[in-house]
């Protein structure tokens, strides 16, 4: 092997991908890389970087919030930040955030590889996500504005506004160019590069989920770059597409917006729920129930996720018929999510379970993520949805779905994996009472949305009645609990890197996957030898101790 | 990463995924013109009499030129990849020349084409343009737009293609190792298949 060279280290151990050993040292080892876990670093900057920027904008928004009338921004630059917040939120921050952080990191790992199919590609990939999310922040300090016409870019507000359009709308399709790129290269890795034994069933639950999302990135991002980069050209060159005044059609638009957006959502949870499917057998110590379902069901929601999409335009007066069956498939992807919800629950039943964060974090994206789906449930109901349309219950729904689904999932990752990936524990004790912030100040944030959406308060809206004043006020409350729960959280985290107590185990939590197999923090190629598979990636005994050392791969 | 171990990385060859890589990514391109595809088919359903008067502007003559010219340069890669793996450096290099300016001509014609309709005023925003009915307006529209990417399509194809020139000349593409080239060649179909789709919509539907 090409490490027998290297030196070891006092402990017998090899060193760490994080230590630098070719010929760069320094920032260029890190952003010339084309190390897997490496670049997964890269997107973990960017990534929770961005997310500090959409926090603060959101909490802008729930400060000004407070009264009826202005509080601290005018209209236009209230506009301006709800656009914002959800444009960082969704394209930069929680699209990318799993696959890209851990999905690079633990993919190639846990199905035996030394590293993606392209590395090269890999970067390029970051370079893309960096360049899109510079352009996002440079469409907020130019002068003209950032964008004001709310994530979804509607005709004609997006061909009609004054402001930064065309930097917002590009960095959405060279983000959208990075994720098919990421999407590929997880793909070919998935089918090329599986280690001897590991057959498709062998493999862990979130890779089948990187695999389900990985075809959606391919798939279904092409079709929201080219509406995009038609809004652009209709910007620029006055070219006749989607505006009325020249035979355009605007809701052909909002049709191909959301054949992407739509199953984008699935780009967001579907990872998330392939991290939950890992987290939860190794605290409860049972092996994972139904796994063959949890697998298919993945699949089952990138197939069904990518013909639901007009159900975001039930008010826009489509056909009855177009309606009717838009509504039915709509009812019917939730299975396949409660699929899953189910077999977690199944797999705690009986289970010794631990309740260390990562679990609480896992146990808090399905009681969140279950009041997401259902009121989305609620919302493909055709008669409810009409009344519904536009209120603060979607935007509740939304956030249930996506802050208390990936987000959640993605501090479930953050303290299952952290430890794994910089070889230091974070404090256990402090890490619940953020836990407890978080989960405490979402709900009191989040909840009140749904019950002022249902009397009917309007989205996006500057000016509300006064009825609904109260209902602000707490949810503005929540927002200020919750922040205090991440900054706890952060602090705590980033804290541990430097002080935390060092982990010299390879396997942390009891888990059974191969990324539990190598050394902590892994080596340059993960593996000293590629291994060979024999077990199935879940196989504790009942209630008890992981079987782990009767099969050491090292 | 070492150095060492980058050898080790970039060593490691398999040709079939980087085959299915590239298929991965043309069925991402695909998607990408189908969107346009469906915009098209869409707006001809609504405005099937516009669209009929519109494509009576086509310039014909050009239009077949241009067909023939991208087929032609698609056997011409074909061909180079067959003399590639052969072993016949000299007229792979040959070939894959001969396609690089096949692509050339093809943006030539489309040059004057361009230029043409630009004089008749067809351009949009153009007072002409936008005196006439929606469904011509959008005709219009779509023509600039597809066939515009589809042209941005085949100047990347070029420039793959001048890199797999440069590379032949190097011997990085060699007999032994010549995947680099069979995807640039299905790139190349690519754009290829996507004219054989927009001749006939754009230029026959008289």
């Amino acid at each position: 092997m090409s490490n027998s060279s290297i030196a070891l280290d006092g402990n017998g151990k090899l060193p760490s991908y994080l230590i630098d050993q070719g010929k760069r040292k320094g920032l260029l080892a890190w952003l010339l890389s084309t190390d897997h876990k490496r670049i997964a670093i890269l997107y973990m900057i960017g990534v929770l970087s961005f997310f500090a920027v959409g926090v603060s904008l959101g909490f802008i928004i729930r400060l000004e919030l407070l009264t009826p009338q202005g509080t601290i921004i005018d209209a236009q630059a209230y506009n301006e930040i709800f656009t914002l917040h959800g444009v960082i939120m969704i394209f930069i921050v929680v699209i990318p955030a799993i696959p890209a952080i851990f999905g690079n990191f633990f993919l190639p790992i846990m199905i035996g590889a030394k590293d993606v199919a392209f590395p090269r590609l890999n970067l390029l990939s970051w370079y893309l996500y960096i360049i899109g999310g510079t352009m996002i922040l440079l469409s907020m300090v130019l002068p003209g504005g950032a964008a004001d016409t709310g994530w979804t870019f509607y005709i004609p507000y997006s061909v009609r506004t004054g402001t930064n359009m065309i930097f917002t709308l590009s960095a959405v399709f060279v983000l959208g160019f990075s994720s098919i790129l990421t999407g590929m290269n997880f793909l070919t890795t998935i089918h090329r590069l599986r280690a001897p034994g590991m057959g498709w069933f062998k493999m862990p639950l979130f890779t089948w989920s990187l695999y389900a999302t990985g075809w959606i990135q391919l798939l279904a991002t092409p079709i929201v770059g080219i509406t995009l980069l038609l809004v652009i050209i209709e910007r620029v060159f006055g070219v006749g597409l989607f505006d009325p005044t020249l035979g355009g059609d605007p809701i052909l638009f909002q049709h191909m917006f959301w054949m992407y957006s739509h199953p984008a959502v699935y780009i967001i949870i579907v990872p998330a729920m392939g991290v939950i499917s890992e987290i939860i057998p190794v605290f409860a110590h049972r092996t994972i129930f139904g796994y063959k379902f949890i697998a298919y069901s993945s699949i089952a929601i990138a197939v069904f996720g990518s013909m639901v999409w007009a159900h975001h335009m039930f008010a826009v007066g489509l056909s009855n018929n177009a309606e009717f069956i838009f509504s039915l498939l709509t009812f019917l992807v939730a299975i396949p999510s409660a699929i899953k919800v189910f077999n977690w629950t199944a797999t705690l039943y009986k289970g010794s379970i631990e309740l260390e964060a990562p679990m609480l974090y896992a146990l808090a994206f399905i009681f969140l993520f279950s009041i997401g789906g259902l009121t989305g449930i609620i919302q493909g109901a055709l008669n409810v949805d009409i009344y519904l349309t536009d209120t603060y219950f979607i935007v509740g729904h939304i956030h249930y779905v996506i802050f208390g689904g990936t987000g959640m999932a993605l501090f479930a990752a953050l303290h299952y994996w952290l430890p794994k990936m910089f070889g230091r524990m974070y404090n256990k004790k402090v890490a619940k009472v953020a836990f407890w912030h978080i989960f405490v100040g979402f709900n009191i944030l989040y909840f009140p949305f749904l019950i002022m959406g249902w009397l009917g308060m309007p989205r996006r809206s500057y000016h509300y009645l006064p009825k609904f004043q109260i209902y602000h006020i707490i949810a503005t409350v929540g927002s200020w609990i919750l922040v205090a729960g991440l900054l706890i959280m952060f602090i705590n985290l980033l804290r541990s890197l430097r002080t935390g107590e060092i982990v010299t185990e390879n396997n942390i939590w009891g888990g059974e996957s191969l990324e539990w197999k190598v050394q902590t923090p892994p080596i340059a190629e993960n593996f000293e030898e590629i291994p060979e598979v024999t077990a199935a990636p879940y196989e504790y005994k009942d209630n008890d101790e992981p079987v782990l050392e009767k099969e050491e791969v090292n | 990463m070492t150095t060492e171990n980058e050898v080790v990385v970039h060593a490691h060859r398999d040709d079939v995924g980087a085959r299915m890589g590239m298929w991965l990514f043309l069925l991402s391109e695909f998607l990408l013109f189908g969107g346009l595809f469906l915009m098209y088919s869409i707006y001809r359903y609504n405005h099937q009499h516009d669209f009929h008067i519109a494509a009576e502007g086509m310039n014909i003559f050009l239009g077949t030129a241009n067909t023939i010219i991208l087929l032609t340069s698609s056997l011409t890669m074909a061909l180079a990849i067959t003399a590639m793996q052969k072993g016949n450096k000299i007229l792979s290099l040959v070939l894959q020349i001969v396609t690089f300016l096949f692509g050339l001509a093809f943006l030539v014609n489309k040059f004057f084409e361009w230029s043409a309709e630009f004089k008749e005023g067809n351009y949009p925003g153009s007072p002409i343009l936008t005196a006439k009915p929606s469904g011509q307006i959008l005709y219009y529209g779509l023509y600039y737009t597809m066939v515009g990417l589809h042209g941005v399509h085949v100047i990347v194809g070029m420039t793959i293609i001048a890199f797999m020139i440069r590379f032949t000349i190097k011997g990085i593409i060699n007999k032994d190792d010549y995947v680099k080239l069979e995807n640039a060649g299905l790139y190349w179909h690519l754009v290829d298949i996507i004219w054989i789709f927009l001749f006939p919509l754009f230029y026959l539907i008289t």
